[in-house]
């Protein structure tokens, strides 16, 4: 009997063992699924929380729902990884001996890795994240109190789940404040370590002019040092003061990652971008947010990325050449506010382009503009991701990118 | 690609001027690089080149400023004072190796 090991059942490992559950023989696999939280969440959700559009229950449900039959679910915590002998041990001190390992912990919003940031009097007073459950539910009983003042969104480094989740966090919020007529008695500012909106030139340059257009201020090559009281501190000593801070803290893979120096200084596993396999270890994978490919933290990579991981690995473990190559595709909604998104989709190779994106049924979306209907299919996936996506069943959005519909730029 | 010539050779860059042929470079290219962008090479700034160089080497992806200090152990604030502003910009562009490229 052969023993993979799936840590994490966040949307890369539920996936995975979904789709390997049907590859592999219940003959000759045990499968098995550690995490360490008995609910699952629907992180694109969060976004959405704070605005009261979504209720939490919206977001939640629980983790063993979408583990298949034939796949042992472990509710723990992972002490570490001793991949010369091939053993995942828990802090109870469960032993879980493997043949393959994926790794799929994600990253988590780490706010104690930035001084000043946990400041007990402001912290979930004034100062909020939105990238984890609690703290968008905290930001939605906050939210209704502000009625003016300077209101800034920052991000402490890259890279964070969801690069695009920061701009659409400040276009709700300028949506929201302009419904409840407060726009005009507050200061939005945009606070970021790149040196735009967006680091892709021509989704730059689209979203920069978008808060341009809706009189937010953007701080560029922001990188915060720290904080002093309700101001942010970047290392090149400017300030920014906040009434109200909602930031995404450095974002950072799982510490028993580290504990067991399989990481790099995020604690990100250095994986082979096209297979997602360990550079230092034939038999442990790395998938979703956990690993360090230079491509979006975000649920599409993962699931991109896990369609092409489930094949490739039936051959690895038969010793054959993985054929599949992971291309780094994403393909992301963007809610700009007012009922509108825009859609982007690119890969390792080919920028955000605006265009068409061809989808039978309900498509086709409009790439890198404002529409409603971009809106309406943001909405859909939430019902896409509880039913489809998790499960592993088929969704009809290729793996890999297409240039079918996509404008290239003039060559220069 | 487009081709430069810098300290009297020809040298690959990109369209920033960011260097694509790692064994192109060495210390007096460095320096002029520097010198291009106003900055007058100390015993610090060699040490961030250094780690820049060996890390691109061994990893193959130009370290980020958090690499720089975590790893390379010099820091982030150093970093500032001696590269101004742009930091992970500017010394990627000075140990000759690709411009860091933000993961969207």
């Amino acid at each position: 009997m052969r023993r993979l090991v799936v840590l994490g059942a966040g949307t890369a490992g539920t996936m995975v063992v979904n789709k390997l559950r049907h590859r592999l023989s219940r003959e000759d696999w045990q499968i098995s699924v550690v995490d360490s939280s008995d609910r699952h969440f629907y992180q694109p959700g969060y976004l959405f929380l704070p605005f009261g559009r979504y209720t939490p229950d919206q977001v939640v449900r629980p983790v063993r729902r979408y583990i298949p039959d034939g796949v042992d679910l472990v509710q723990g915590e992972v002490e570490c990884v001793d991949p010369d002998a091939g053993e995942v041990r828990l802090t109870d001190g469960h032993r879980m001996p493997y043949d393959y390992l994926v790794i799929a912990t994600g990253v988590e919003p780490r706010p104690d890795q930035t001084p000043g940031m946990l400041d007990p009097a402001l912290w979930r007073r004034s100062i909020f994240d939105f990238y984890t459950y609690d703290g968008a539910v905290a930001l939605a009983d906050a939210l209704p109190a502000f009625d003016g003042g300077r209101l800034v969104v920052h991000i402490v480094d890259m890279p964070i789940k969801c690069p695009v989740a920061p701009l659409e966090f400040t276009f709700l919020a300028d949506a929201w404040l302009r419904e409840r007529g407060l726009r005009h008695r507050v200061e939005l500012v945009y606070a970021t370590p790149l040196p735009g909106a967006f680091t892709k030139p021509i989704a730059s340059a689209r979203l920069g002019s978008m808060l341009a257009d809706r009189d937010i201020v953007v701080e560029p090559d922001f990188l915060v040092e720290r904080l002093d009281g309700p101001n942010l501190v970047s290392y090149d000593d400017r300030k920014i003061g906040f009434d109200l801070l909602v930031t995404v803290p450095l974002n950072m893979g799982a510490e028993y990652v580290a504990r067991s120096g399989l990481g790099n200084e995020l604690n990100l596993v250095p994986v082979d971008r096209s297979t997602l396999l360990s550079k230092a270890y034939p038999n442990i994978f790395a998938l979703g947010d956990a690993n360090d490919i230079p491509a979006s933290k975000a649920g599409s990579v993962a699931h991109f990325s896990v369609e092409v991981f489930a094949d490739n690995f039936v051959e690895h473990v038969r010793g054959q050449p993985m054929t599949g190559r992971f291309d780094g595709h994403a393909n992301c909604f963007v809610e700009s506010g007012g009922g509108k998104a825009l859609l982007i989709d690119f890969n390792y190779d080919t920028e955000p382009l605006p265009g068409d994106y061809p989808l039978p049924g309900l498509g086709p979306f409009r790439l890198l503009e404002e529409t409603r209907t971009n809106h309406l299919g943001k909405l859909a996936f939430r019902w896409m991701y509880w039913n489809l996506l998790l499960p592993g069943r088929p969704i009809p959005l290729p793996a890999h990118m297409s240039m079918t519909g996509k404008h290239t730029p003039h060559p220069k | 690609m487009p081709v430069t010539t810098i300290a009297g050779r020809d040298i690959h860059v990109d369209d920033e001027g960011f260097l694509t042929v790692y064994d192109e470079w060495d210390d007096d290219l460095a320096k002029q690089l520097a010198a291009n962008i106003g900055i007058d090479l100390t015993d610090a700034h060699w040490k961030a080149i250094r780690f820049l160089r060996e890390d691109y080497r061994a990893q193959g992806e130009t370290p980020t400023i958090r690499r720089v200090s975590t790893v390379g152990g010099i820091p982030t604030k150093d970093l500032f004072t001696l590269f101004p502003n742009k930091p992970g910009k500017k010394m990627a562009y000075v140990a000759g190796l690709p411009k860091p490229h933000g993961c969207v």
